[in-house]
């Protein structure tokens, strides 16, 4: 092994040696910012939940007593504003499709989006596994959920409340 | 509506697993060079067993990449590398330091044993990132860490098991296995100064007596500290270990004071430390002689012999080294552990020496950024405490050798030749992965509800 090839065995070590550390260096650098992403076009799952009613929910009525239970249930605001069903025993089924009780013309609701129930004492509304998601107020839906006098339940670009 | 788009493009980390697998392989590259041009240097020869060892090796690093590509996908990139970097040049200068020595103790095949040590390690950071799913987990086990801490501290004084070498009393020894219980403790101690500061810091941050603009804790709250400083002095005293006890106190000092963000206990730390220095001094005979080696070593060069050694070795590889086996580190007692930082610089230079510090630099760098972007106060003492007791090591290590200040045998993390630390340190790092995992995932959507304004429609028609 000859004194020269030594020589540039011993070079080429340290050369190498700082040329991991700075490629090192340069993943770090480009780690500090992270891939750029725009949610809305990465991530249809997460996008598609993103719409809601453009406008804020109206706000519910005053209160009309919570001595009377409620009677019917009323779209409040949405394409089919004024549809209403009676609330009777049975569930109300709400969505696009042809067998719910209140059928809806959105494009943000699925076709059996949500359903309307009672225990005897209170309304629950429960999410059917909507595409995009049912609200009680400001709140997802993710459980039946016992709506409060005066709630807006909203579903797409739909309002929904319990009237007396 | 493309402004409302831009604003709403978010930076979210990417996993890249795939540029942290190569740099693995340069670092793998960097390591079996290193061992290649050992046996270049030395014989002329490229090893015989390079084969073997640099299988061994690459296919370790590839388990321990394996285990965070499947049980830590979005952790730092940049950890594993650097710390497979600086494990294949460790390993090529154990095996070049075993060329020469011929010391009884060390026995055949010491390379061999390190890559049988890496192998354990390897275990250490697959089981690390396998048990511990959730960092914040590890926090209903403070006090029982605290304790297994303070258990395996105790463990050497124990007759029978414990092991006295060379003065220092921190070895255990079962059957022909010896191991440092204390290189484990610090791990478990750093998980229970996280835990326990993370609860109290809140009291220990109430203002005490403010003075010339410092505010001093109350008297009542220097229970902690006066606690760590007395198990600092007692490995000091029982095990006269000053290395140990030096990173133990530092690590409790700084993490209280990154807990409470209050400058009067870095003095009250420093103060204290001061004390118990100077105590030491007084006290032992050793600690006396590491003073005056440090002052000045060729006042007795038998005496310091080792201390010496080390600097001529250093001004013997200068700039660029002599070149991997082409020096003579052995010349330097225990040239294989506490001094393979001159050996390194023996062979590699400045040059060489400098890049290794570099590369525990950004180890540092990176257990400090998981600290910063980790969301849990718990978390971020952690890798705050595994980042600084790396930085202690290498500071009290390579400020030791160089005469920077008094030397303390402490190991040099991943380099020197001794299982217990690298299997520990090991640990450290998969603990580290495990907490950069959990900051860098993105996050659960957290749908703003009430932020009707923010609402964005995507128009289907």
């Amino acid at each position: 092994m000859s004194e020269l090839t030594l020589t540039l065995i011993r070079l080429g070590f340290l050369v190498v040696l700082w040329l991991f550390v700075l490629s090192a260096v340069s993943v770090i650098r480009s780690d500090m910012f992270g891939a750029r992403v725009d949610p809305a076009k990465q991530r249809p799952g997460r996008a598609a939940k993103q719409p809601r009613p453009p406008k804020p929910a109206k706000q519910p009525k005053p209160r009309r007593g919570d001595r009377h239970a409620p009677r019917s249930l009323v779209v409040t605001d949405g394409p089919n504003e004024g549809q209403s069903a009676a609330l009777a025993d049975a569930p109300i089924l709400i969505g696009r499709g042809t067998d719910a009780a209140i059928r809806l013309d959105d494009d943000y609701v699925s076709t059996r989006h949500a359903r309307v129930a009672t225990n005897g004492e209170q309304w629950f509304v429960e999410d059917l596994g909507s595409t995009n998601g049912t609200y009680l107020g400001h709140q997802r839906v993710t459980a039946p959920t016992p709506i409060g006098a005066g709630t807006a339940i909203r579903i797409g670009k739909t309002v929904l409340e319990l009237r007396r | 509506m493309t402004m409302q788009t831009e604003a709403q493009a978010v930076s979210v980390p990417r996993k890249r697993r795939g540029t942290e697998l190569s740099l693995i392989v340069v670092a793998l590259l960097v390591g079996v060079g290193a061992y290649v041009s050992v046996g270049l240097g030395y014989t002329g020869d490229i090893p015989a067993d390079i084969t073997a060892v640099a299988g061994a090796f690459a296919a370790l690093a590839f388990v321990a990449h394996l285990a965070v590509r499947f049980l830590a996908p979005y952790a730092d990139p940049v950890l594993l590398p650097l710390v497979v970097l600086l494990n294949g040049i460790g390993l090529a200068m154990i095996y070049r330091l075993d060329l020469d020595i011929t010391d009884p103790r060390l026995g055949d095949g010491v390379a061999r044993q390190q890559v049988v040590w890496t192998f354990v390690g390897v275990l250490a950071i697959v089981a690390v990132l396998a048990v511990v799913r959730d960092h914040r987990r590890l926090q209903s086990y403070t006090y029982t860490l605290g304790l297994v801490a303070l258990g395996l501290l105790v463990l050497p004084l124990l007759p029978g098991i414990g092991n006295e070498i060379n003065g220092a009393r921190i070895w255990i020894s079962v059957g022909p296995l010896s191991f440092q219980p204390g290189e484990v403790a610090k791990l478990c101690l750093v998980v229970f100064f996280a835990g326990y500061l993370v609860v109290k810091r809140d009291a220990l941050a109430l203002a005490g007596r403010r003075f010339i603009g410092i505010d001093l804790p109350r008297g009542r709250d220097l229970g902690p500290i006066l606690a760590a400083w007395l198990l600092s002095l007692g490995v000091l005293v029982f095990q006269r270990d000053l290395g140990s006890s030096l990173l133990f106190f530092g690590l409790f000092v700084v993490l209280l004071y990154v807990a409470t963000e209050r400058v009067g206990w870095a003095i009250v730390g420093i103060l204290l430390f001061l004390g118990g220095a100077y105590f030491g001094y007084l006290t032992f005979g050793h600690v006396q002689n590491r003073v005056a080696g440090w002052l000045d070593p060729f006042s007795d060069t038998d005496l310091y012999f080792q201390i010496v050694q080390g600097q001529y070795g250093l001004a013997f590889g200068g700039l660029i080294g002599t070149g991997l086996g082409q020096g003579d580190p052995t010349l330097t007692p225990y040239s294989y552990s506490d001094f393979i930082v001159t050996s390194l610089g023996e062979e590699l230079g400045l040059a060489g020496l400098m890049a290794l510090i570099v590369i525990y630099a950004l180890i540092v760098e990176r257990g400090l950024r998981v600290a910063l972007l980790c969301r849990d106060a718990f978390g971020k003492l952690i890798a705050t405490g595994l980042a600084v007791t790396f930085a202690l090591q290498v500071f009290v290590v390579v400020g030791g050798v160089t005469r920077l200040i008094p030397l303390t045998g402490l190991t040099t993390p991943f380099l020197s030749y001794g299982g217990s630390s690298l299997v520990a340190n090991w640990a450290m790092v998969g603990l580290l992965l495990r907490i950069s995992h959990a900051t860098r995932q993105p996050q659960p959507l957290a749908t703003p509800l009430h932020a009707e304004d923010a609402t964005q429609v995507v128009r289907l028609r």
